[in-house]
């Protein structure tokens, strides 16, 4: 049986609620919580790497040309990276 | 072997505190509790116990430091009263949530205002529930011995929950007593080394304090109900121990006078041994009178009570504190919930007293458990009444 990511019953709460697996919350995927999608458009990025830094949920990262993109596991749509990056290279697009 | 010594019940709390070999000490002063840190701190610095005392700012910070300390694996301790314990709260409820053994005492005092530094319960009752284990000291021995098992108690494998003792500021707190100290040796034989349940350590990380979603919260509130309230068991256990090694007995409800009763007096904290006295006088006129002296409040021992007060005609109920807009004291309001599915139960009257220090005297307690006696026949108008207040 796989392992349960976590307790279902009242009675499969650790004690204090502690966690024993580093890194748990890697398996909570915040990008069901989006209602819109950032969309980069490499032409008009800068490769100042503010949305990668402002990004709160840390799930931006920069490929081998030195370009941005989110992790859409974790992205949660918040608009922060769209609204921080000056040279608009990012649209925030409605999720179907 | 245990000494008879005759000190300052704060300083003999201090004294049990330190024999019980606590790692982290965090404590802001703060009257009428301020000589238990004080006399720790002394304790300390003498070098006779190797301990982290951590002055902090606040009593904000005493509380994180003992939530890190007890974290990282450490036996924790620290002391409030009033509006320390208030400026506590945020912690408090996380302590226990992350069931961390910390041991508080509390000197309880009265919350202002008006300012006063003076004793009722009403700084403990507003932390009533924070799902701490809560035990109530009648005089400076039942101090020095609870604060002895409180360790023990909290830091159970069955249990990993914070634990308050509670004394009454200036009336305990700053009153010489003779006591029985229990020596290093006996309370090293009680009272083994903490082992955490688990620590913070980089070398094998764990999470403590994690985010509970909607869909967990409820669940882990459950379990923190369940532990608490089973937490009644290891408590028993732990005073059978106390009383086999060192001969006194505990128990959450302690009777006076109380099998043959018709009138039945509840108290909490030191008011119970002016209360035995009125027992005495009323005995004498021949009156069926008894006490029950409460001395866990939390988990409260529902069984215990319908048990004690099963004979009885009349309870009266007595509270240190008033619950503003409500049916009356804290106390009064969890007996009436414990007795109200019962098919045979006493007349409850409550009565408010000695709020802010307020001076609750023998002839007082007398008249209230007269007037009390009177009501088996004509039931109280009121649910409560502020004992002697000025008209
Ligand atoms: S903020 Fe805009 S310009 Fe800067 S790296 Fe990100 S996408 Fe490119
Ligand atoms: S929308 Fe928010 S979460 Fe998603 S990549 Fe941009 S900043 Fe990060």
């Amino acid at each position: 049986m796989a392992e349960k990511k976590w307790p279902e019953t009242w009675q499969e709460v650790n004690p204090g609620c502690i966690v024993f697996r580093p890194g748990s919350s890697r398996d909570y995927h915040t990008g069901t919580w989006r209602a819109e999608r950032p969309i980069w458009d490499n032409s008009k990025c800068i490769k100042c790497g503010i949305c990668y830094l402002f990004c709160p949920e840390g799930c931006i990262s920069e490929d081998e040309e030195g370009y941005f993109a989110a992790d859409l596991n974790y992205c949660k749509g918040c608009g922060i990276c769209a609204h921080e990056c000056w040279p608009g290279a990012i649209k925030m697009v409605g999720e179907e | 072997m245990s000494k008879r010594i005759g000190m300052e019940i704060a300083l003999a709390a201090a004294e049990a505190a330190a024999l019980c070999r606590p790692d982290v000490i965090a404590a802001y002063p703060i009257t009428p509790n301020t000589h238990v840190p004080e006399h720790l701190s002394e304790i300390v610095a003498e070098g006779r116990l190797d301990a982290e005392f951590i002055t902090v700012e606040s009593e904000h910070s005493a509380m994180s430091a003992c939530a890190g300390a007890s974290g990282a694996g450490a036996r924790a301790f620290t002391a409030t009263s009033s509006q320390g314990l208030l400026y506590m709260a945020e912690i408090l409820a996380i302590i226990s949530s992350m069931r961390l053994p910390v041991v508080m005492i509390i000197g309880n005092r009265a919350l202002s205002g008006p300012l006063s530094i003076w004793n009722d319960h009403s700084d403990i009752m507003s932390q009533r529930d924070i799902g701490w284990i809560s035990l109530f000291a009648a005089n400076g021995q039942e101090t020095v011995d609870m604060t002895i098992q409180a360790f023990k108690i909290a830091e159970h494998p069955d249990v990993m929950l914070p634990t308050n003792v509670n004394l009454d500021g200036f009336q305990l707190t700053h009153v010489v007593e003779p006591m029985l100290m229990p020596d290093q040796e006996e309370v090293d034989r009680f009272l083994p080394p903490f082992k955490p349940f688990a620590a913070l350590n980089p070398d094998d990380p764990v999470t403590l304090g994690a985010l509970g979603l909607p869909d967990i919260y409820t669940e882990a509130c459950k379990s923190r109900e369940e532990v608490l309230l089973n937490s009644k068991k290891v408590i028993l256990e732990v005073w059978k121990e106390w009383e086999e090694q060192f001969g006194r007995k505990y128990e959450p409800i302690e009777p006076y006078e109380a099998e043959d009763a018709e009138v039945l007096m509840l108290t909490m904290g030191s008011m119970g041994e002016t209360a035995e006295m009125a027992i005495d006088e009323l005995r004498k006129e021949g009156m069926k009178a008894g006490l029950l002296k409460l001395k866990l409040w939390r988990p409260f021992p529902f069984e215990e009570l319908k048990e004690a007060v099963k004979g009885a005609k009349v309870l009266v109920v007595t509270d240190r504190c008033l619950s503003y807009g409500g049916a009356g004291g804290p106390v009064a309001l969890e007996v009436r919930s414990a007795l109200y599915e019962e098919k045979k139960r006493p007349v409850i009257l409550n009565y408010i007293i000695g709020l802010g220090g307020r001076d609750v005297m023998v002839d007082h307690f007398m008249e209230m458990i007269r007037t009390a006696a009177k009501a088996d026949a004509e039931r109280p108008e009121k649910a409560y009444e502020i004992y002697g207040v000025r008209e």
